[in-house]
Formats: C-alpha cells, sequence, structure tokens
C-alpha cells in the first residue's frame, strides 16, 4: 500500500491528552473526536490538515493514556500514517489495532521538515521525502503484525480466527 | 525466566517464554470504564459474537466521569451500565463504586500471579501484587472480551533496586518520580519495571501500588512486585478466588539493573509538564498554587489519607487556594471517616467527594483555569491534562500536597509538622 501526503512535524513525548484532550472524551464518535484533535498543541492542525497528510514526531510518541480515541482522532482528521522516532507502546497497538499504519525511522525524523512531501510504501517500508530527494527506509512489520494489518485491524483478525475455530 | 516470564508462559501454555517474542495470552481479568468500554462495546458488537467469554472475568467500573458529570457522559455511562447488565458482568455502581485500581485490589478482584489487562493505562497498577498487569485499548479488550485470549510481545525486564532506608516524608511516591525523573518518560518503553530490595521490603503495599501504577508514566508495558508476606497479608483477607503465586528463576535475566540509595532521595516534585522533570523539595522554591488535589488511583488509598491528615490535623487550608480530597473508594471513605481523617480535612477546609477521577483528567470536580497552578497527588501534569491548557501541574506525595495546602506554596511538611 502506498501512501503520499504533506508532513506535519511535531517533537518529543506528544501525549494522548494533546492528541485529544480529556475534556472530549464524553463522546466516542470518531468524527467528533477528529475536531479537537492535537487541539492544544497545534491550534492550527484542523485548518492545515489535508486528506492523506502524515505527522512526523521525535520520539515516544502517543504516550500517556490508553484512549484509544487518539489514533482515532488522527486517522479521521485525514492522516494517513504517522512516522517517529519511537512510539509509546498502547498508542502502538491500539493504531495497528485500528488500521492506522505507524513507522519507525529515525533518519526520515531527522531529514524531513513540516510541509514536505513524503510517499510511503508501507509493504517495504520505504519512505521518499520527494521535496529533498532523499530515500529512508523503516523497520518492517514483523509478520504477525502485517498479519493484523492485512485483515484489516484486530476486530476483522479475530473474526477471521473465530470463523476458523479457535 | 524472570517473575514477569513466568506468568506470561504459564497464561501462554509455553514452559518458556523470552522477550520479543510474540505469543497469545490467556487473561484471567478484562477491565474498562465508562470512557473506554463504549468503544470496546462497539468493537465488540462488530465481532458478531453475542456473549462474553466469562462474564465474571469482566469487569467495569463508572468512575472516569461519573457522578455524570454532563448529558453525554451519562449517555456514555448508560451505554455501559446496559450492556453490563445485559452480560451480567461484575459492575460497581456509584454508590458502591470507587477508582478502578483502588478497587478491584481492594475488591479480591485482582491476584497475584494473575494476567489483568484493562482499558486504562493505569491497570499497571496492580503489579503491585505480583501480578502482570497492563493496559490496552479498546479494540483489544473488545477481542479479550470474546476470546479471553490477547496478543502480547513478551517484553524485557529492568530491575530496580531500592536500598536503604526512607526518610520521614518519603513513600512510594517519591521512588517512582525519582526512578522516572532518572530513566525519562520513555526509559522503560515497552519493558517490565521490576521493583525490588530492601526499601520495597519495608513498603506498604498502597505505596508499592503507588510505583506500579506509573510504571506507565516511564513507557513500561507493567510494574511488578515479588511477592512477600506483605502481599500475601493484604490478599488473604479479601481473595475471591484461589490464585497461584510464581517464583523467578535464580538466573533470571535481566536487560539492565538500575540501583539507588533511597536514604539520599527527598520527596520530589514533578515540575509541569512532563512526570520526568523533577527536583527534590529542597530546591523548589516559592511557587504559589491555587489548587491543591489528594487522592487517584495513585495516591487515594488509606494510607495517603492517613499522611495528608497527619499533616493538616489543627492546621487550615491557606485561605488563597481550594484543597480536593477524594477517597479512592467507598470503603477508603468509610474507614477514613471512622478514624477521623474526614474530620480533619473538614475542619481544615478542604473539600471531600465522593469516588471518581474527575480532576486528574480535566474531567470535572477540580477544573483548572488558564494561569492556575496546582498541586496533585495524581500521575500526569501533560499539557492541559487537568484543565486549561495554559494552567499547570505539579506532581507530589500526599505529605508535600497537604504541606502546601497549608502554607499556599509547595512545601515540605518539615515545615510546619
Amino acid at each position: 500500500m502506498k501512501l503520499k501526503g504533506k508532513v506535519h512535524k511535531y517533537g518529543a513525548n506528544v501525549d494522548t491528552d494533546a492528541i485529544i484532550p480529556a475534556r472530549y472524551l464524553n463522546v466516542s464518535e470518531p468524527e467528533e473526536l477528529a475536531q479537537h484533535c492535537m487541539e492544544d498543541i497545534d491550534s492550527e492542525f484542523l485548518a492545515k490538515v489535508e486528506p492523506g497528510d502524515i505527522i512526523v514526531a521525535e520520539t515516544n510518541f502517543g504516550c500517556g493514556s490508553s484512549r484509544e480515541h487518539a489514533p482515532l482522532a488522527i486517522k479521521v482528521a485525514g492522516i494517513s500514517c504517522v512516522i517517529a522516532r519511537s512510539f509509546a507502546r498502547i498508542f502502538f497497538r491500539n493504531a495497528i489495532n485500528i488500521g492506522l499504519p505507524l513507522l519507525e525511522c529515525g533518519e526520515a525524523v531527522d531529514s524531513t521538515e513540516a510541509g514536505d512531501i513524503l510517499e510511503v510504501d508501507l509493504t517495504t517500508g520505504a519512505i521518499r521525502n520527494s521535496t529533498r530527494d532523499k530515500t529512508f527506509t523503516a523497520e518492517p512489520y514483523p509478520d504477525f503484525m502485517m498479519g493484523i494489518m492485512g485483515a484489516g485491524g484486530l476486530v476483522e483478525y479475530t473474526k477471521g480466527k473465530l470463523a476458523g475455530g479457535l | 525466566m524472570t517473575l514477569a516470564e513466568k506468568i506470561l508462559a504459564a497464561h501462554s501454555g509455553k514452559d518458556e517464554v523470552s522477550p520479543g517474542e510474540f505469543i497469545n495470552v490467556r487473561v484471567d481479568l478484562v477491565l474498562a470504564n465508562d470512557i473506554t468500554a463504549p468503544l470496546a462495546i462497539r468493537e465488540f458488537q462488530r465481532l458478531g459474537v453475542s456473549k462474553v467469554y466469562d462474564s465474571k472475568k469482566i469487569v467495569m467500573v463508572p468512575d472516569h466521569f461519573c457522578p455524570n458529570k454532563d448529558i453525554l457522559s451519562a449517555e456514555q455511562a448508560k451505554m455501559m451500565r446496559e450492556f453490563a447488565r445485559q452480560q451480567d458482568l461484575v459492575y460497581f455502581e456509584v454508590g458502591r463504586m470507587g477508582i478502578e485500581h483502588v478497587l478491584l485490589p481492594e475488591q479480591g478482584l485482582v491476584l497475584p500471579g494473575e494476567v489483568v489487562i484493562g482499558a486504562d493505562s493505569h491497570t499497571c497498577t496492580y503489579g503491585a501484587l505480583g501480578a502482570f498487569a497492563t493496559g490496552m485499548g479498546s479494540t483489544d479488550i473488545a477481542v479479550a472480551m470474546a476470546t479471553g485470549e490477547i496478543w502480547m510481545k513478551v517484553p524485557p525486564t529492568i530491575k530496580f533496586v531500592y536500598r536503604g532506608k526512607l526518610g520521614k516524608w518519603v513513600g512510594g511516591k517519591d521512588l517512582i518520580l525519582c526512578t522516572i525523573g532518572d530513566i525519562g518518560v520513555d526509559g522503560a518503553l515497552y519493558s517490565v519495571m521490576e521493583f525490588v530490595g530492601e526499601a520495597i521490603d519495608s513498603l506498604p503495599v498502597d505505596g508499592r501500588f503507588t510505583m506500579a501504577n506509573m510504571a506507565i508514566e516511564a513507557g513500561a508495558k507493567a510494574g511488578i512486585f515479588r511477592v512477600d508476606s506483605e502481599t500475601q497479608k493484604y490478599v488473604k483477607a479479601r481473595a475471591k478466588h484461589p490464585y497461584k503465586v510464581y517464583q523467578l528463576d535464580n538466573d533470571a535475566e535481566y536487560a539492565r539493573t538500575i540501583e539507588y540509595d533511597v536514604s539520599k532521595i527527598e520527596s520530589q516534585v514533578a515540575f509541569p509538564h512532563l512526570p520526568s522533570n523533577v527536583k527534590p523539595i529542597s530546591q523548589v522554591v516559592d511557587i504559589k498554587i491555587d489548587q491543591v488535589v489528594i487522592g487517584s488511583c495513585t495516591n487515594g488509598r488509606l494510607n495517603d489519607l492517613r499522611i495528608a491528615a497527619k499533616v493538616l490535623k489543627g492546621r487550615q487550608v491557606n485561605p488563597e487556594l481550594r484543597c480536593i480530597i477524594i477517597p479512592g473508594t467507598q470503603q477508603v471513605y468509610l474507614e477514613a471517616l471512622r478514624e477521623g481523617l474526614i474530620e480533619t480535612f473538614i475542619e481544615s477546609g478542604a473539600a471531600v467527594s465522593t469516588p471518581t477521577c474527575g480532576p486528574c483528567l480535566g474531567g470535572y470536580m477540580g477544573v483548572l483555569a488558564a494561569g492556575e497552578r496546582c498541586v496533585s497527588t495524581t500521575n500526569r501534569n501533560f499539557v492541559g491534562r487537568m484543565g486549561s491548557p495554559q494552567s499547570e501541574v505539579y506532581l507530589t506525595n500526599p505529605a508535600v500536597a497537604a504541606a502546601s495546602a497549608v502554607l499556599g506554596r509547595i512545601a515540605s511538611p518539615e515545615e510546619i509538622v
């Protein structure tokens, strides 16, 4: 699967309260959550973001709460993929489970600025910065996770398993 | 194998597991709350399964925005309540509920050697009892509700050794804040933090809950303590079902070992906006505050309230701030009442509330305005965590929080007691 989009860049430790503040968690509809995505750290985010855009961030992206509302808000806001130096573990699971692709690639983070255009090939892990004419490769997913993503998320993956008998 | 590896091996039908391995784990308890359950229920329904795998192993607690803070949160709580009744789950209604991570151990629902997953990041609290407990998202919870199993990658274990004797006003909160300050908010990313040493042996179970609770603030998958006589004493009086204590191997392999001399550790203050941004109390100078919160899944247990009362007894909350004290469960509330702690709080001018997570995540019951500063015994001080993105949260232990409430600035109890 290939993705292409403009970069929105953030620093280290972007926490889930920054991605979707808890004051908006009295609803769970993804479209409503997306209306407040990143609002406390980047009030311009929703005005800037276009479908297919890519978030690039430093270490420990998604730290804090287990709220699945965070990757949901990012996905429904139009982001096609998040590339970071590292991810917090619950956020990582949640994103894979709901079908928001994440890639870990420090080199890509180092050489990418806000507004750059990135092309990502999820199958090979190749990340091309077409603004700066540079290519990087992210760590490929383990087969097990490729299985979940290939099925379209954990619910579909589990449905398949249940249909086949556990 | 380490303690965590032993528990995971036993729950995945394997003789041995090692870090990095993907395994399917049988879970002993599954938890969700009024914020995470609605999404989990929706995903559960998408699975096309009509009944949960075992209704007595799934717990739902309305604690985050409950008693309902507004119409929207009332709708979410209602959805969870109806699902819990329909599926005959273990459910604690307002009046019987408490903050989930104080409530479940108190009720004897989480026990040593068990695997517990919860749609709340502070599920790692139960590691205090020698369980493998970890937070996950709503979709993982939905799958576990349907199948009783979940996938995991076996995490490496980092051993933290605490030597020496704790100072007078120093407790579990200070050890864990100091540790996070040392290793950083991703210092234990994807790892298990195992806490050992003579300072841990003499730490009350309440203090161990506080430490395990904040393992997630260092990025850990779980925090874990070995089961000792203190654990057994706590658990035996409460256990609702049999449990098994696992022993780690003598040649258990650790990713790292980090040692601390606790006699050198003072009360810690985590400055905005990260739990790792800590300073010892002696280096904190004249920071005026507007609010103090004492409670939460980190420090809302009886021992925490006793410490706060020791500082507040016969003193007055500074008239220039609000002090809000929230017992973690109805049982904690009742015991605090019987011991006279609640009387002490009210006479000192503090507000005492029914159990709720409310203020910790900026929900209600103590939301901050722009420019306001709060000293809180909770676990996170991210931007906007307790309200306005222009507010500030300082994390401390209950003794420092209570002393700060009296003096109107961040202060050590040594100044007044």
